[in-house]
């Protein structure tokens, strides 16, 4: 059963051949039935193979399976491997299944589209190359998952390519990503050159016993690491092209860019996780974007319109923590709030997608509202999602894996109480945006009217996630011990102070107080949030915090616009110049030497006399 | 007999120049030709009667009177004096002033130290005949050649094709000379007798 | 001498005169040979006078039936007007 690994990725990569090569000749049915069916039997697949691995595991819970040479030069023979472990197998699961919902959900958002079959090839191969990103045994699969994962989201992000800031949005985030995979590629080669192998288990294993711990080639190779997950996950310094990246039909907003893709970056950290144990100054690093990244992503969700902006910067944010918990050593808690993050969060793009094909793609918040009475389906799984998202106490499965982290930020042996706080107030502003983005959609005066309502194939992803969002967090301590396989426990090192209990109450009370002012500000008196925007430093914070905090501008002082000086100095094109200045030279050298050329024999007698006169001096003077 | 040797080589230089200022071609032929049988006497001075004899004969003999066989031929008329004056101004001596000097200045320094003795004994033309029949039997057999081909080639060029007939000459030139009888073609004719 | 022949050479515009300071450079050459064959008693300097005698005529014979031809065909004896060959 478990031999059957090769299939999961195996099947929507077919499946996304058939399409891209006969997609549009094939009747909808088809394209539906392959597109879906295909990641639904891999997630079938998954889920066997889940099965037998948790009931029966592998010899050292593990099982590789290899296909084959990728390429043999030199010393250097990288293998097409997959690698199956606690983690993979987690991460599998979700991939496979969510999508697989999520699929299923697009075939009636895409319906009437007239790209439908290639926006379902660029999904299943999207998947595909996921699924290899995470199987790979050996870095090199790892990487190839990760471009393929990168231009499809440039493909998909841009999928409505007539309209040219789609295509800008795609570009963005395709570049954006480039710089974080260059980084990671510049750190695989100084892995390679320093350790020999690629292949991720013996890596981890040789860098433990040559580099001691906080030696520089660790600490160089994982910060390069870092700054590549930090690209695919949109973390700081490289977080600018997700919010963008919304142009994206909204299926695909929910797949890529809130339970998988931007989890990639999570998933190579957790997978290298030892080479960060042994540069505790990158660890830090990592924690500290983390922080920084949930700050600043929560303090910009509170001022956005769109509601597809505002779910954006929200994985930012949430993503933070997931980096955050890396950055503490609290490997096993990164990892649930992942598994947690994925349903909720996939939800909540789902529901934003309903409402928007609903009140005729209106996307600003502030045109919506009273939509409670008008989508009851969406309104319930949506407010189930943003509970999750905000960490309702004890209901719902966000609650249970943020606090852990915030929990963990305080007591790994990573932590420090600074960060604790900083994901305190993320949390709060959690719940500040998650509420006020829902009283102003469902609740209130009817904005727009609704013109669509929902089909089944839009309802039942919806209500399966919702269950799978309050549900999952349950699921706490099976998962972790069945994360210990594969990630290393946290130890608590910093007790007194706080338990975890004290900790979780705190939280729960910024839940609480995020709801209130939400309900303040958005329900009661609208015109309250108005006057705050309209106050002079409220009016500068929210449209400071509105841009990113400036990044863009940032950027584009930085590098845009140099880049295209340089570009429009280079349009004579400087190289081109030395060719053409030779071909000057000699145009130039003809115009002078063929003035010689008089037709006079006195100025020839006179040329020669001269010359020889010359050359007889010459020899005089030298002999 | 070196006074001799300076005096010709004196009256050589003094008449080549003259020759280069002439504004008349013939004035300047004939001062070349002075020049050459000057150059000639230094030849007998050095004790080379063969070639002194040759100078004169062929150098100044044949060659010159070619010269001015074609200068007569081609009949240049009274106004090329003016043109030449024309074409002599002072300032175009400037630059051929200047390289001659550089090379007089050049070979006087390659020439210093040279003994300057007059050769004892003449080289009669028998010793020359030996010696061109010896080791420089080729050079006469190239020479002959040479000339060969400036003959072929002198004849070749100097055919004209002749569009118009023979008759450049105006009528009463024709008359005249038919009068006087130097006209071997109209001579006999009885025109003459009409006109009178 | 030489140098003097070089200059008319250079100097005047007549064909006629460019002949002419042509075969006094000739000469002159002729000259420092038979010099030379005297200074060290051999036959060879004027030997090598012949030759340049003889190559001097059939360079003349040439040269000016070039002249007539160049008269007849340009009307002038200006080496200027004979500068077809240019540019």
């Amino acid at each position: 059963m478990i031999t059957w690994l090769w299939l999961i990725p195996t099947l929507p990569l077919v499946s996304a051949t058939v399409v891209i090569l006969f997609g549009s000749r094939l009747p909808r049915r088809a394209v539906t039935a392959l597109g879906v069916g295909s990641i639904g039997l891999s997630a079938l697949v998954t889920v066997l193979i889940a099965v037998r691995f948790v009931t029966a595991p592998p010899a050292g819970q593990a099982y590789t399976q290899i296909l084959g040479t990728w390429l043999s030069v030199g010393g250097f023979q990288p293998q097409i491997g997959f690698y199956l472990d606690a983690l993979s197998l987690l991460m599998l699961l979700v991939v496979t299944c969510v999508g697989f919902l999520i699929h299923i959900y697009a075939a009636e958002f895409m319906f009437e589209d007239e790209s439908y079959s290639r926006y379902f090839a660029y999904m299943n191969l999207f998947v595909a190359s996921m699924i290899v990103l995470l199987l790979g045994n050996n870095l090199l699969p790892l990487l190839l998952g990760w471009e393929g994962v990168g231009v499809c989201s440039y493909l998909l992000i841009g999928f409505w390519y007539r309209d040219p800031a789609n295509g800008r949005a795609a570009r963005k985030a395709f570049i954006v990503t480039r710089v974080g995979d260059c980084a990671m590629m510049v750190a695989l080669f100084l892995l390679f050159t320093q350790l020999g192998t690629l292949q991720i288990q013996d890596l981890m294993q040789r860098a433990s016993v040559q580099w001691a711990s906080g030696s520089t080639y660790a600490l160089v190779a994982t910060l390069l690491l870092l700054l590549g997950a930090a690209g695919k996950s949109a973390q700081i310094p490289l977080q600018v092209w997700l919010p963008d990246a919304m142009a994206g039909p909204t299926p695909t907003s929910a797949l890529i860019h809130a339970a998988t893709m931007v989890t990639a970056g999570v998933y190579l950290i957790a997978r290298t996780h030892v080479l960060f144990t042994l540069a505790p100054a990158a660890q830090s690093a990592v924690a500290v974007v983390g922080a920084a990244t949930l700050l600043l992503a929560g303090f910009s969700a509170l001022t956005q319109h769109d509601i597809k902006r505002i779910l954006a910067y929200s994985t930012v944010s949430q993503i933070g923590y997931m980096f955050l918990a890396l950055g503490v050593g609290a490997w096993q808690a990164a990892m649930f709030h992942f598994f947690t993050h994925a349903f909720f969060k996939a939800l909540l793009f789902l529901g934003a997608g309903v409402i928007i094909n609903a009140v005729d793609d209106e996307h600003s918040i502030f045109r919506m509202g009273g939509l409670r009475k008008e989508l009851p389906v969406a309104f319930w799984t949506f407010l189930a999602g943003g509970c999750a998202l905000a960490g309702l106490p004890f209901i719902t499965a966000g609650f249970f894996s943020k606090d852990l982290i915030i929990w963990e930020a305080w007591s790994a042996p990573g932590g420090h109480p600074t960060l604790w706080i900083a994901g305190m107030v993320g949390a709060g502003l959690t719940s500040l945006y998650t509420f006020r983005l829902i009283f102003r959609v469902f609740f209130g005066p009817l904005g727009t009217p609704v013109t669509k309502r929902p089909g089944y194939a839009m309802k039942v992803p919806l209500v399966i996630l919702a269950v799978l969002a309050v549900a999952a967090g349950y699921l706490k301590e099976p998962l972790l011990t069945f994360l210990h396989s594969s990630l290393p426990t946290t130890i608590e090192a910093r007790v007194g102070g706080l338990t975890e209990t004290g900790s979780e109450m705190i939280a729960g009370l910024l839940f609480l107080a995020g709801l209130y002012l939400a309900y303040l500000f958005h329900l009661k008196k609208r015109n309250l949030s108005n006057a705050l925007v309209a106050n002079r430093i409220g009016g500068a914070l929210d449209e400071w915090w509105f841009a990113g905090w400036g990044f863009d501008w940032l950027y584009d002082k930085a590098f845009v616009q140099p880049y295209v000086w340089l570009a429009n100095v280079n349009r004579s094109d400087f190289v081109d110049a030395i060719y053409t200045g030779i071909a000057r030279v000699a145009d130039a050298s003809y115009r002078v030497l063929s003035r010689t050329e008089t037709g006079r024999v006195r100025w020839y007698a006179t040329a020669m006399a001269a010359g020889s006169v010359l050359f007889i001096a010459i020899v005089l003077v030298w002999y | 007999m070196d006074v001799t040797f300076y005096i010709a080589g004196a009256i050589a230089v003094i008449s080549t120049v003259l020759m280069l200022t002439r504004l008349n071609v013939v004035h300047a032929l004939l001062y070349l030709i002075v020049s050459l049988l000057a150059v000639s006497v230094d030849f007998f001075v050095l004790g080379a009667p063969f070639v002194a004899a040759l100078e004169a004969i062929v150098y100044a003999g044949a060659i010159m009177v070619l010269f001015l066989f074609v200068i007569m031929m081609l009949n240049i008329g009274r106004h090329a004096a003016e043109t030449e004056r024309e074409w002599l101004t002072p300032g175009i001596w400037k630059g051929p002033v200047l390289l001659a000097v550089i090379l007089i200045l050049e070979v006087v320094y390659l020439a210093r130290g040279a003994s300057a003795g007059l050769g004892t004994g003449a080289i009669g033309p028998k010793e020359v005949g030996i010696a061109l029949f010896g080791p420089y039997i080729i050079g006469v057999e190239l020479a002959s050649m040479l000339l060969l081909a400036g003959l072929v080639g002198a004849y070749h060029l100097g055919i004209r094709k002749t569009e118009k007939p023979e008759i450049r000459h105006v009528t009463d030139t024709d008359e005249g000379r038919a009068d006087t009888g130097g006209d071997l073609v109209l001579a006999g004719t009885d025109r003459s007798a009409r006109t009178t | 001498m030489f140098s003097l022949g070089l200059t008319g050479l250079l100097v005047r515009r007549n064909l006629i005169f460019v002949l002419m300071s042509l075969e006094v450079m000739l000469n002159t050459a002729g000259l420092a040979f038979v010099v030379g064959g005297s200074r060290w008693h051999q036959p060879d300097g004027q030997v090598m006078f012949v030759f340049i005698l003889a190559m001097a005529a059939a360079e003349v014979a040439v040269g000016l039936a070039l002249v007539v031809q160049i008269y007849h065909r340009f009307k002038s004896l200006d080496v200027d007007a004979i500068s077809e060959m240019r540019g």
